[in-house]
């Protein structure tokens, strides 16, 4: 137990390693064709998105969706884009003319960044030159996403502050809430993948992922998974989370003074950060832009190569965006306070929990904890390391069960009665789930039935 | 090293010039008809209430948010090149990334329990 602090001093830490991707033949000229590929990638996915969501959302709730403008509707989005470029672009009396006009330029530019990074496939030839299908990757790659992000956030609050509104600056501040809330489980939940790959730069952790070293990180840190799919909910303002721009309470939340190129531009980025969103998800868990196993095993890996990777990078994608739309679809508004109560009190500390749990599970598997048995219950073996684990994994219910159990001490509400006069107060009541109602009465005096029947006759 | 930052910035400049050109594009082919009505505040059919000036009085717990928001954000950002680097370190930073967990949850605990977390 003595030599890991001892050798401490001799080990030095070691050089950060740089991304797999390689980069040594990529002239500039072509990373700005490669950034140019990438922009038209997203404005295209972003209007067929649109188009999209609202076919499907058609389809739930019953009824066709946009199909007039171009074959399926499929140009409903580039219409209405031009639609809002010949509206009149006002800003309220009260706004503060240069910030208001700045707040979407920011979020629409930043929403862009993030998918640099993005490993769309393997090496291909592009003009004669053998180039990774990706804009650039750095070894802090991960970081930079979360930090664009961050900088987003600014388009929304100081639209929020700027536009002299009462609703927009509620919602902003809600918005701006939100986002950095989920910020921190989303962060957390990525640990364990940085944990398992041992870089933060995409490419790398795609490549961790290749089936040899380890599998998708979708199957060895699940939970991180599950914790990244609400938060990048969350962090996009979407339904069921969309609460920034609660029509009951808020109109619009940050973008309600916003008309025409302007409004357009924050609409533009939300559909963007959605596609940076579940791209990451896709690298950081579903192998990236590597084909299923089955199709992978194919002729040698023929499908796993060059410019096949942008189909399955694409597929995976656009499997997140089905999701999205899903849940818009399926889920009502959560209230507020359930909302930031379920990110503070629920998803950080068990994003912390499974981390811990993470890097000793690590640890142990890298004898950390030696490989002997050390004592033998009922014929088994246990080594030093599975009791170290289970020791964590206690400990770790223990807390939870400690403020579960402080929650238990709350005074439950009475009772609710099994039946209830709905007119009591005065206006109707609807009952609760169990109730039953106490059927009004319904002797009517005998001249006011008369000319309730009058009135029914004379609306036919 | 910051050459495979570079691409990025063109990334950037096309988003920028993109939003740029679209929403300066719109003040020049768009409508002008000046209405005094127009520029007011939104409303739903009441007389808007004035906006106080600098944005007004905020709730208290958006602040509070913000300020917990630095603790653990920082504290993600020192677990990650402990993750990065946790094959190379051994077992000494595994004891002392827990220590830190621990310290940072004692922070957390003692929030929850003066009601830091609870929004009303």
């Amino acid at each position: 137990m003595i030599s890991p602090l001892q050798s401490i001093g001799a080990v030095a830490l070691p050089a950060v390693e740089g991304p797999v991707a390689d980069f040594s033949d990529t002239p500039m000229w072509l990373s700005l064709v490669k950034a140019l590929l990438i922009f038209v990638y997203l404005l295209i996915s972003t209007l067929l998105v649109i188009w999209f969501e609202r076919r499907i959302i058609g389809r739930m709730q019953q009824r066709p969706g946009p199909n007039r403008n171009g074959p399926f509707g499929l140009l409903q989005t580039l219409a209405d884009g031009m639609k809002s470029m010949f509206k009149e672009d006002i800003a309220p009396a009260a706004a503060d003319k240069f910030i208001f006009t700045l707040a979407p330029l920011i979020a629409a530019t930043m929403a862009f960044v993030s998918f640099g990074i993005m490993p769309f496939g393997d090496k291909a030839y592009m003009f004669g030159h053998l180039t990774p299908l990706q804009l650039t990757d750095a070894p802090v790659a991960v970081l930079l996403v979360l930090a664009v992000a961050s900088v987003g956030v600014y388009g929304i609050i100081l639209a929020g502050w700027s536009s002299g509104s009462t609703y927009p600056l509620l919602g902003g501040l809600r918005s701006t809430a939100q986002v950095i809330s989920y910020e921190i489980a989303m962060g957390l939940s990525l640990v364990a993948v940085f944990i398992m790959s041992g870089s933060m730069s995409t490419s790398s952790i795609v490549a961790a992922q290749n089936g040899t070293a380890s599998w998708w990180f979708i199957v060895a840190a699940f939970p991180s998974f599950l914790v990244y799919l609400v938060t990048m909910v969350g962090e996009t303002n979407r339904l069921p989370f969309d609460l920034a721009e609660g029509e009951g309470e808020i109109v619009g939340g940050f973008h309600t003074e916003y008309g025409s190129m302007r409004f357009a531009m924050f609409f533009l980025a939300e559909y963007i950060n959605m596609f940076t969103v579940a791209a990451l998800a896709t690298t950081m868990f579903l192998g990236g832009w590597q084909a299923p196993p089955f199709i992978a095993a194919i002729n040698d890996g023929m499908f796993n190569a060059g410019w096949w990777g942008v189909l399955w990078f694409t597929l995976k994608v656009w499997s997140f965006m089905f999701f999205f739309v899903w849940l818009r679809g399926s889920l009502p508004r959560v209230r507020y306070d359930q909302f930031m109560r379920f990110g503070w009190k629920l998803l950080i500390p068990l994003t912390l929990g499974w981390v811990v749990l993470v890097s000793f599970m690590r640890a142990a598997a890298q004898g950390w904890f030696g490989t002997g048995t050390v004592v033998t219950i009922l014929g088994r073996g246990l080594s030093l390391a599975t009791i170290v684990v289970m020791a964590v994994v206690l400990v770790l219910l223990f807390i939870v069960a400690y403020f579960i159990d402080q929650r238990g001490e709350q005074p439950s509400a009475t009772a609710p009665p099994d039946e209830i006069d709905p007119f009591a107060g005065g206006y109707p009541v609807p009952p609760l789930p169990g109730q039953t109602l106490r059927e009004p009465d319904r002797r009517i005096p005998a001249v006011e039935a008369s000319t309730l029947t009058a009135k029914e006759e004379t609306r036919g | 090293m910051t050459d495979s930052y570079v691409p990025l910035l063109f990334l950037l400049g096309l988003g920028g010039a993109f939003a740029l050109v679209s929403v300066g594009l719109s003040l020049v082919v768009g409508p002008k008809r000046y209405n005094r009505a127009k520029m007011e505040a939104y409303e739903c059919g009441i007389q808007p209430t004035p906006h106080a000036a600098g944005g007004g009085r905020v709730p208290i717990k958006y602040y509070l948010t913000a300020m917990l928001f630095i603790i653990f954000d920082i504290e993600s950002v020192f677990l990650y090149p402990f993750a990065v680097a946790f094959n190379s370190l051994g077992l000494f930073a595994l004891v002392e990334m827990v220590l830190f967990i621990v310290t940072v949850f004692v922070a957390y605990a003692y929030v929850w329990r003066r009601g830091g977390l609870e929004w009303d």
